[in-house]
């Protein structure tokens, strides 16, 4: 079939949707791979392919009992096949760093240890996809790094194998394998594992064995063309495509925001390194926009360089500021200041939680003068990038857009991280279909 | 500047020739000099007393072309100068500090006289006063009413014309030691408006499509020698001539607009922009407009020296004080806004463009004040797309070219996008 396919080079992340013809998304895809942009894009395209063969597969199933839970089974049983081939390759990787000279006289003692750890990941893999489990992240670097810093340091104590030269392995090999694309054949391979081992997890749930394998194939047969491609976000230029298949990242926005919520006017999009205020007409057209100008505090950095200060996830911050009591006045001109802000606060006594209220509320802040310079909220007001998914940002955003532009309708999309993509996709369908 | 090689016209090599020529004169030793500004600049007042005419303004941007001004800048914020004070001040305080040497590479004289034509930059006054503390030299100020209600009044004119009768002109003859002679005056007048003539038609070639030059980038060295030290001289003439002709050339070959980079293949999006270029990465900025095919049809930074075109104004020998007060109440920078918003206006449907771009100045609150409401309002009344970069006269450290490529090329596909679903974007999808 024919698709239609947008990539979002942002700053943080790479993003990648898959269109049909009649514009229904098919697949979602996103990779934190910082290799290099091509590395990224083709990435973020298989992802989005996995997940268009998750849209065929549940197509195949039909509306049968059991089809939701399959597919939930399914998808963290293929996440834990992907992870353990992931695994796999960084341990062949590893051990061929092994050879190094440096290496020549702890090479026996390093293989070992080495080995000790991924028998541990290994063993521990199917408890981080169990049901219910809580990831931090989904992406292989951060889940398989955190377990080798983790496990590598008790194996090191135990054995007498130095940590550094452990780590050192690591840090060489984890970029060797970011650089690696799976091929559609060994994707089909995960799935089939996937399901093998879904099956087995759902056994008795009433779900047909060989009607699934049915659908899979069916949905693993159907050839995927990729018939245009568009590149936005800050790598576009570094795209391997023409020019022409490259749009800017404010029109694919305003396009993914009108994609996603018909209704929409105004779109704030707040990402790693710049906050975005555009205003779109009924179309989904960018009549305005204004742009963060020299300067990146009021992004997400801002909150990624405070969450670093305060050596906690970037995720915690949000639950944390939620907490708060009370809501500090904190500067939101410059992101470094506002460190010094904020290490000046604790050391006053004040609660991270009300600190961190005051932060959110200076990045927001922030937003609300870029969106007025773009010509203001208009109902409906779509909040779209990685911030959107930050329920503090986005209660302090509720507040002072109803203080100043009233009641008016807010849309956050959980898939709200894919509206350049989706913009960027939609373009592509329409560079062919106009 | 860049090691690209660079397209140069006959016109371009004989300004270039004709202001090292002035930096000669004012390093000389010979001639009496003045310093004073674009806006309001008086040079047939001071050809009048054979008084040399140095432009603190141009020797800013000389030095940014020449990579010099970050240096100058950091060396006046060693001074006490603060980060947000206007660039072209402290890139001309450093000069200054360090060794106050011309683009010619002599150094510069001290001047024998400051004169101050305050045309609405606030800042003037107070770049003067540094000045004159540093050089004690006399300083004659020349106070030009804001023209607020777009029209400037006989009043106005009267005060100007008193100013230059009881102060400005005396003083002139007191440090020249040369009588002021009223002929010779109009004589310089009468050059003028022959230039001007000329100039205004240089300025409405870009009506053409495609249009021969571009009135930005290109415009602002055509309009070098009638904002300088030659407004009223015999060269000018001659060089806007040279100018015509080569312009006519190009529009009988029907060629795009002349760039450093040689001719724009194609002309794709007509610009009118508002605001002072970036003059430290003059060339790569410009060349994020002719690569994607974008011409500037008109500016309002190549009015700055002079308003000629909006209501027809030319240097009047028969009235010849009263025509440079009424030249120095029409400079751009005093303006009011509903008159900057009404040339804009004009300026987007005369000139048939695509929209208005506003580079707005980080260190220019003189000229940024207002630029949005400006860009509403020009939005409403054309139907015709804004949008906003921001970037920084001659200081090196705020120009992001990243930001600015990312939001010119935002632009242009926007600009595409309205063209193609003709105005409504009825067929985005």
């Amino acid at each position: 079939m024919r698709t239609f396919i947008g990539i979002d080079l942002g700053s943080t992340t790479t993003k990648a949707v898959l269109l049909d013809e009649n514009l229904e998304v098919l697949g979602r895809g996103i990779t934190n791979s910082r290799s290099n942009y091509d590395v990224a894009a083709s990435v973020s395209k298989q992802e989005a392919k996995i997940g268009a063969r998750f849209t065929l597969f549940r197509q195949a199933l039909g509306s049968g009992g059991g089809v939701e839970l399959l597919l939930e089974v399914l998808e963290r049983n293929f996440r834990l096949e992907q992870f353990l081939s992931g695994l796999r390759q960084l341990e062949e990787t590893c051990e061929a760093y092994l050879e190094d000279p440096r290496f020549r006289d702890v090479k026996g003692a390093l293989r070992q240890a080495l080995s000790a750890v991924f028998r541990r990941i290994e063993e521990e893999a199917p408890g981080i996809y169990a049901p219910g489990a809580d990831r931090k992240s989904d992406f292989f670097r951060d889940i398989a790094g955190s377990r080798f810093m983790n496990l590598s340091e008790s194996v090191s104590r135990e054995s007498g194998v130095a940590f550094d030269a452990m780590l050192n392995i690591y840090d060489k090999s984890i970029i060797d394998i970011e650089s690696r694309v799976s091929s559609d054949e060994t994707v089909s391979r995960q799935l089939s594992n996937g399901l093998s081992r879904a099956l087995s997890e759902v056994k008795g749930a009433g779900i047909g064995e060989a009607g699934a394998r049915a659908a899979l194939a069916k949905a693993l047969e159907c050839g995927l063309e990729e018939t245009y491609v568009v590149g936005t976000g800050y790598g576009r230029v570094r795209l391997p495509f023409p020019k022409e298949h490259i749009r800017s990242e404010i029109l694919c926005h305003g396009l993914g925001a009108h994609m996603m919520f018909p209704g929409t006017r105004t779109v704030l999009d707040i990402g790693g390194q710049d906050t975005k205020g555009i205003q779109v007409d009924g179309n989904g057209i960018v009549t305005n926009f204004q742009m963060n100008d020299r300067c990146a505090a009021g992004c997400g950095r801002y909150l990624g360089y405070i969450a670093d200060e305060m050596k906690i996830g970037l995720h915690e911050l949000g639950p944390m500021a939620m907490k708060a009591t009370r809501s500090l006045r904190i500067n939101s001109t410059c992101t470094v200041f506002a460190g010094a802000e904020l290490r000046d606060r604790l050391a006053l006594g004040e609660s991270r939680a009300d600190i961190l209220a005051g932060l959110h509320r200076a990045i927001i802040l922030r937003a609300m003068s870029i969106i007025s310079r773009s010509g203001g909220v208009t109902d409906q007001f779509t909040f779209t990038g990685g911030v959107a998914k930050n329920e503090a940002a986005v209660n302090e955003l509720r507040k002072l857009v109803r203080e100043n532009y009233g009641d008016v309708t807010i849309n956050i999309s959980p898939e709200s991280i894919y509206t350049g993509a989706l913009g960027g996709a939609s373009f592509a369908r329409r560079a062919v279909l106009a | 500047m860049s090691q690209r090689e660079v397209v140069k016209s006959i016109s371009q090599l004989m300004q270039k020739e004709m202001i090292g020529r002035n930096y000669d004169r004012i390093t000389g030793g010979a001639a009496k000099v003045s310093s004073t500004f674009v806006p309001g600049n008086l040079n047939e007042l001071l050809m009048c007393f054979d008084i040399a005419n140095n432009l603190p303004e141009i020797n800013a941007i000389q030095n940014a072309m020449r990579k010099k001004s970050g240096e100058m800048i950091t060396e006046a914020e060693r001074a006490g100068h603060s980060e947000d004070v206007c660039t072209y001040v402290k890139a001309d305080i450093g000069m200054m500090a360090k060794g106050n040497i011309a683009p010619n590479g002599k150094p510069f004289p001290d001047p024998d006289v400051l004169l101050l034509s305050y045309t609405g930059c606030f800042t003037f006054m107070k770049w003067f006063e540094l000045l004159r503390e540093q050089y004690k030299c006399p300083t004659v100020m020349l106070h030009v009413p804001y023209a607020a209600d777009g029209r400037p009044t006989r009043n106005m004119r009267d005060y100007i014309v008193k100013q230059l009768k009881e102060d400005v002109i005396p003083t002139l003859e007191k440090v020249s030691g040369i009588r002021f002679d009223i002929d010779r005056l109009r004589g310089y007048l009468r050059k003028s408006a022959v230039a001007e003539d000329d100039l205004v038609w240089m300025l409405e070639s870009s009506k053409r499509r495609p249009s021969p030059i571009d009135c930005y980038f290109g415009g602002v060295y055509y309009m070098g020698p009638i904002f300088t030290a030659f407004r009223g001289t015999d060269e000018a003439i001659e060089y806007y001539r040279l100018l015509r002709d080569e312009i006519e050339d190009r529009i009988a070959r029907g060629l795009c607009a002349q760039t450093p980079d040689g001719d724009m293949p194609e002309e794709k999006y007509r610009l009118v922009v508002e605001g002072p270029p970036n003059w430290t990465s003059f060339r790569d900025f410009w060349q994020m407009f002719h690569e994607a095919g974008a011409v500037v049809v008109a500016s309002t930074y190549t009015k700055v020296g002079g308003v000629y075109d909006y209501d027809g104004f030319r240097h009047d020998p028969d009235h010849p004080l009263e025509t440079l007060a009424d030249y120095c109440l029409g400079v751009y920078t005093n303006r009011s806004l509903p008159t900057r918003v009404d040339m804009l206006v004009r300026n987007l449907q005369e000139y048939d463009a695509d929209g208005l771009l506003i580079n707005s100045i980080k260190s220019c609150n003189s000229f940024s004040a207002g630029q949005l409401v400006m860009m509403r309002e020009i939005e409403r009344r054309t139907g015709k797309p804004g949008a906003f970069i921001e970037t920084d006269l001659v200081d090196p450290r705020y120009f992001s070219a990243a930001n600015v490529k990312n939001r010119l090329e935002s632009y242009f596909q926007m600009i595409d996008q309205k063209r193609r679903s003709g105005g409504s974007a009825a067929s985005a999808m």
